[in-house]
């Protein structure tokens, strides 16, 4: 870990601030992150029926593999198609 | 690196224990040679040992002490072991290193030390001017000093990533501002880290000595450029420069900085060949330096207070030197009223640099008329008085007025002559173009530049007829004044 100092006028929280909470999934896209653990299909099967019920539009994604971060495409991809995202850890 | 976090921490500095002190280490032959003096002299009563490696160095005994985080060595600005000292009061009052049997006799006041001993050995480089540890000690000792909020970067982060990522970079990579760098570019100021330096717009935030360094650091500055970029960045900040309207201008613009006087040469700046290019760090970094303090500090951003349609270059940062010595004229700090002793740092509200082509004149008549018709489109052709311009003179040209004896003013006088431009040439509409001068300039002979607008500064390498032009936004009241301003170190 690097710890170097803030170049700013420290105007704004160092932290970057989270999207707020929707107040409700109804039409709102979802995305599915199956991180390609196994069986983490499954779990996410699950989910996206709930979700399906509740008026949200399912996508789902996968990452090549568990063992490193997503792909920035993907991540892109992700923020710009849905409006918000479950990350399916499974084992 | 002597000096080192020096001027910081001498508030904290531990005292001494009065009397005779020698400092030690175990890994260095000559304090082990002079081992049997320390005992001597500690058995007569008279000594206290600060040993910075082996705890039990030359002996397990209470008149040693070990230092174990280098706080003794490091506050008193020990360079070499062994060094002997008496304290009086927690401070050093006479001081002798290395091994010298007059000197130790001398400070001690015994006669007879390490009679087996040759007369005199070298001694060995302290631990706390250790290369691989002078970073550690000063954040050590000097850290708390800092008062920037901490930015952490998880491990899985990519240093340089995570800053692109914060909004903290212009789009060329910055050097991460560790405290340890910023410690070590704050060496190159004597101003105190939470001196204000400037008011800095468009977020109009107070900026510190230790906000300017962080951004120094990040820009690629060495320690040395610090007072240049701290001065800059006072004179970009004043009302006169309006450093606030020059960012938000739609016109391609940026704070260009010149630099006069005798720190060119001493950071090694570049006033030859290639000095409005790529290639000297001093140049390429004190520039940007500035830009990023903007930024960061300042909040201005393109797409927020930045407004510019297309920007330039000039924009990520132009730096440059005056080759005074080769000139045939003053300096462009001493025509600005300054003194040749003193260093400068002018700033200029400016386009990016263009060509003054002209390989044939032999005369200072020839090229003054041609310098002229190639200032005429200055901004535009038909806008008079509003903008000024920086000619860069390279030496070749300067050499015809150097033979010709012609100086600056006179220079500066006939080419003003030739810039007296017929008002109706140039109003809205005449020659069917709408873009001009309002209606009553029309029976008007009229000067292209305001006055004192050409700044003339020499440069570049030895070969090659070309200067250039760099072309102000607006200047005086609604624009911006150019502003020079003493460096203070």
């Amino acid at each position: 870990m690097t710890t170097v100092l803030d170049p700013t006028g420290e105007l704004r929280p160092e932290t970057r601030e989270r999207v707020a909470r929707p107040e409700s999934l109804d039409g709102l896209t979802v995305g599915l992150l199956d991180i390609s653990k196994p069986r983490g299909n499954v779990f996410l099967d699950r989910v996206e029926e709930r979700l399906t019920g509740l008026g949200a539009k399912v996508k789902r994604f996968s990452k090549p593999t568990f063992t490193k971060p997503a792909p920035v495409d993907l991540r892109h991809e992700i923020a710009i198609s849905c409006d918000a995202v479950i990350e399916a850890l499974a084992d | 690196m002597p000096g080192y976090g020096r001027a910081m921490s001498e508030s904290t500095a531990p005292p001494l224990p009065d009397g005779l002190v020698a400092i030690v280490k175990r890994d260095c032959p000559t304090c082990v040679l002079v081992a049997p003096v320390l005992v001597d002299l500690a058995a007569r009563g008279h000594l206290t040992v600060i040993t910075q490696d082996d705890p039990e160095f030359p002996a397990k005994a209470s008149w040693v002490i070990h230092d174990h985080d280098l706080a003794f060595s490091w506050h008193h600005d020990i360079e070499t072991v062994p060094t002997l000292l008496r304290a009086d009061n927690g401070v050093p009052i006479e001081t002798t290193v290395g091994w010298s049997r007059d000197d130790w006799e001398a400070l001690s006041g015994i006669e007879g030390l390490g009679p087996d001993l040759p007369d005199w050995r070298p001694g060995c480089g302290s631990l706390s001017v250790d290369p691989n540890r002078t970073d550690e000690l000063a954040v050590r000792f000097s850290g708390s000093k800092l008062t920037s909020r901490r930015v952490e970067i998880a491990a899985l982060e990519d240093d340089w990533e995570a800053m692109f990522d914060r909004g903290w970079s212009d789009g060329m990579p910055v050097v991460p501002p560790t405290e340890a760098r910023v410690l070590r570019m704050l060496e190159g100021t004597s101003r105190a880290p939470d001196d204000i330096v400037a008011v800095v717009p468009p977020d109009l935030v107070a900026c510190t000595v230790e906000k300017v360094a962080i951004n120094a650091v990040m820009a690629g500055c060495k320690p040395e450029y610090l007072p240049v970029v701290i001065t800059a960045l006072e004179a970009a900040c004043t009302d006169e420069f309006n450093m606030h309207g020059l960012l938000a201008t739609t016109m391609p613009v940026g704070p260009i900085l010149i630099v006069n006087g005798p720190i060119r040469h001493e950071i090694g700046m570049n006033s030859g060949l290639n000095l409005l290019g790529q290639g000297n760090r001093a140049n390429s970094t004190i520039g940007r330096a500035l830009q990023l303090v903007i930024r960061n500090v300042g909040g201005g951003k393109p797409g927020g207070i930045d407004r510019a349609t297309q920007g330039s270059p000039s924009k990520i940062g132009l730096c440059f030197a005056e080759d005074e010595e080769g000139s045939a004229w003053d300096s462009f700090a001493q025509a600005r009223g300054f003194d040749p002793a003193a260093s400068t740092v002018t700033i200029f509200p400016g386009e990016g640099p263009r060509l003054l082509f002209d390989q044939k004149s032999r005369s200072p008549e020839s090229l003054t008329k041609h310098f002229a018709q190639m200032l005429r489109t200055n901004a535009s052709p038909r806008m008079l008085m509003q903008f000024e311009t920086v000619i860069v003179m390279s030496p070749e040209h300067m050499n015809r007025y150097r033979d010709a004896g012609w100086d600056r003013a006179r220079f500066l006088d006939e080419l003003t002559g030739h810039l007296m431009i017929d008002g109706a040439s140039v109003i809205a509409g005449a020659g069917g173009i709408e873009e001009g001068m309002p209606e009553f300039v029309a029976e008007m002979q009229l000067p292209k530049f305001p006055p004192d607008g050409i700044h003339v500064v020499h440069g570049g390498s030895h070969a090659g007829l070309f200067s250039s032009a760099i072309s102000g936004w607006v200047t005086g009241d609604i624009g911006s004044v150019t502003v020079t301003k003493e460096i203070v170190r």
